[in-house]
């Protein structure tokens, strides 16, 4: 249960674009007729993306009507689930893991990247405004440890050198390339590979 | 080492595509009509005597799960619910499952809502997984479009659809009723058992709940026969499972083998070793950080599977093993598992909400030698009250972890924890109870 903090400067008013109303009409309809409160975190997350990667007040009451349920269940589910920001966050939001298995294989060395490179504290955004920061839980990708998520892409078995890279990158307005970072595919044991080799070599 | 042509998942590592036409040519989708018309009482005794457990941790047999559904539909729908929120810290088998082979998963849907009367599945995926529900959703497409699911499906007269509901970073939205909850639009807090979800699930209707791995290994399993499957392993214990090999091995990698493999095997074969050498292994955790881990002694010899874990009090779990060398802190590793279930508990039990938090701050102060040896014994004490006193499995799953720490690591702690509470001489510690003794004389 993460303690979140509602973001001091609110927007006055929100509405759904046309291109998010679209997708939340579509969302409602995968549910039973009078369910439609099913499809809250699935709007949350339109806002979001609608928002600059965060939710407003606002938005939680327009979904709540949207949706035709209490405004305070909303605003359980979007404090309750961690991917929900709720104050402004950088426009490359850098989540590193940390837990164990990627503590085992230097975790903390891209944590200390980020606070050299991005800012002292998680959560605060870059000099240029660009980037922001966090530590996070288990983000499902152990075996290509140490690993973070930036957005929606992973990028695995990083080492400092590598994440400065990357943020520099980011730094010259360019996108970095996503996913493994030692050159080898998904999650093969690297030139160590002894099994489905026909494939492979097919 | 299993032979190629008994792994079920031959597009593990991507290496010839995930789309439709690559997944044919690995006989996905292959006779699935065939298998449908044979009914729902051979698919079901069928999964059965492969003897199929639940790959998602607990190890429930698959084929006596869906036999608890109702053979009737009544007034209310039946749903099958598919479980993709993996979060377990060293498991990220179903991830390359719904990337690398997501036909195998809609074709496990098709004939598990088939063999439990549901017109309606939901898959549900951690938000994390952004990139691979996106691969997955094409997938989804590719089936409709080629009449594989949706109306009439495969021209079998099953009706069948396919969401995908993405979860939103909650770890116990992997617990069946909080995931129950979680897709109906609430807080991922644990629902109470019984009644069972077979019976009241999803919106109060009769629900299903498997994992991925599990689902995508139905329909090999029914094409190859369940002979096949359950002659692989040990009774009770067959098939094949992918393991999750992570930590401080030399190539850490996902592999899928049979069951019952030895863990040294699992581990020098295929992972490259352990850095530094096995004689440099500290302990291993086998399945998911919330399995107890082991000390080498007993990785030297068992083998991976549910029963031959269990026996070391300890569980296959997920099969994500977490390998620690000597280089490592132990306490500190376990402190941050603990520091992990304190961040993910939802809340709705004090045991577990309070109890988190207080086993993870006496571990950080174990790790920083700053415990008394008196404390070893509470921080055990804590595990216990935790441990069955709360509504669903994040109490053990949070309390195996430190109690498998001090079974086995239990004199390395007590080691680097010498803090003696009594004040011998004023320290100016004002906290200490029995600092005004030291202002009498001969007190």
């Amino acid at each position: 249960m993460s303690v979140k903090k509602i973001h001091k400067e609110q927007p006055e008013t929100f509405e759904f674009s046309d291109k998010s109303m679209e997708a939340a009409n579509k969302i409602v309809s995968n549910y039973p007729k009078g369910k439609q409160q099913s499809a809250v975190m699935a709007l949350l997350y339109i806002a979001q993306r609608q928002n600059d990667n965060w939710i407003p007040l606002q938005a939680m009451k327009y979904i709540a009507k949207f949706l035709d349920m209490p405004y305070i269940k909303v605003y359980e589910v979007a404090t309750f689930y961690s991917m929900y920001n709720l104050s402004p966050v950088g426009k490359y939001f850098f989540q590193v893991c940390t837990t164990t298995p990627c503590m085992l294989r230097g975790a903390y060395d891209l944590v200390k990247v980020c606070k050299n490179k991005i800012s002292e504290k998680e959560n605060v955004l870059s000099e240029d405004g660009k980037i922001s920061w966090m530590e996070v839980e288990c983000l499902g990708a152990c075996v290509n440890a140490p690993m973070m998520q930036v957005n929606d892409d992973y990028y695995e078995d990083l080492n400092d050198k590598k994440l400065e890279e990357i943020i520099e990158t980011i730094y010259q307005n360019k996108i970095p390339k996503s996913g493994s970072y030692s050159g080898r595919i998904n999650a093969e044991p690297v030139n160590n590979r002894k099994t489905l080799l026909g494939n492979k070599n097919a | 080492m299993l032979k190629d042509e008994d792994r079920i998942f031959q597009n593990l590592y991507n290496d010839s595509g995930a789309d439709i036409e690559s997944s044919k040519l690995r006989n996905d989708w292959n006779g699935t009509k065939e298998i449908l018309e044979k009914g729902r009482e051979w698919i079901i005794n069928e999964v059965k005597s492969s003897e199929l457990r639940g790959r998602g941790g607990a190890g429930f047999p698959t084929g006596l799960k869906w036999s608890f559904a109702p053979k009737e539909v009544g007034s209310r729908p039946h749903y099958l619910v598919i479980n993709a929120d993996e979060s377990e810290p060293g498991t990220c088998k179903d991830r390359d499952i719904l990337r690398f082979e997501p036909h195998k998963l809609i074709e496990g849907c098709l004939i598990a809502s088939y063999a439990v009367n549901a017109h309606k599945c939901y898959i549900y995926i951690r938000g994390e997984y952004f990139n691979e529900g996106q691969k997955l959703q094409t997938a989804i497409d590719e089936a409709y479009k080629n009449k594989l699911i949706g109306k009439n499906a495969l021209n079998s007269g099953w009706d069948l659809d396919i969401y995908i509901h993405y979860g939103a970073g909650a770890y116990i939205c992997g617990e069946e009723t909080a995931l129950l909850e979680s897709l109906e639009g609430k807080k991922g807090q644990p629902r109470l058992k019984p009644p069972f979800p077979a019976l009241i699930g999803l919106y109060g209707c009769p629900t299903i709940i498997n994992n991925v791995e599990t689902v995508a290994a139905v329909p090999t399993i029914l094409r190859r026969g369940a002979k096949w499957f359950s002659s692989l392993g040990r009774a009770k214990n067959t098939g094949t499972k992918i393991y999750c090999i992570s930590g401080n091995v030399n190539n850490p990698c996902n592999v899928e083998e049979e069951m019952g493999v030895p863990l040294k095997e699992l581990i020098e074969t295929h992972a490259g070793g352990v850095v530094g050498g096995w004689d440099n292994l500290k302990a291993v955790i086998p399945g998911g950080s919330s399995m107890p881990m082991l000390p080498k002694e007993i990785c030297d010899n068992i083998k991976m599977d549910f029963d031959a874990c269990v026996e070391n009090k300890t569980g296959l779990g997920t099969a994500g093993i977490v390998v620690i060398n000597n280089d490592q802190d132990i306490i500190k590793c376990m402190a941050r598992i603990a520091r992990f279930y304190k961040h993910e508990s939802c809340g709705q039990c004090t045991p577990c909400r309070e109890g988190s938090g207080w086993m993870w701050r006496m571990l950080e102060r174990m790790a920083a030698g700053e415990a008394t040896p008196d404390e070893v014994d509470m921080l055990f004490d804590v595990t216990k009250q935790i441990e069955g006193h709360t509504i669903c499995a994040f109490g053990e799953g949070s309390s195996w972890p430190v109690q498998g720490l001090i079974r086995h690591f239990k004199n390395e702690i007590l080691e680097r924890n010498k803090f003696d509470p009594v004040v011998k001489k004023n320290k100016n510690i004002p906290y200490l109870v029995d600092q005004h003794l030291l202002e009498k004389e001969n007190a």
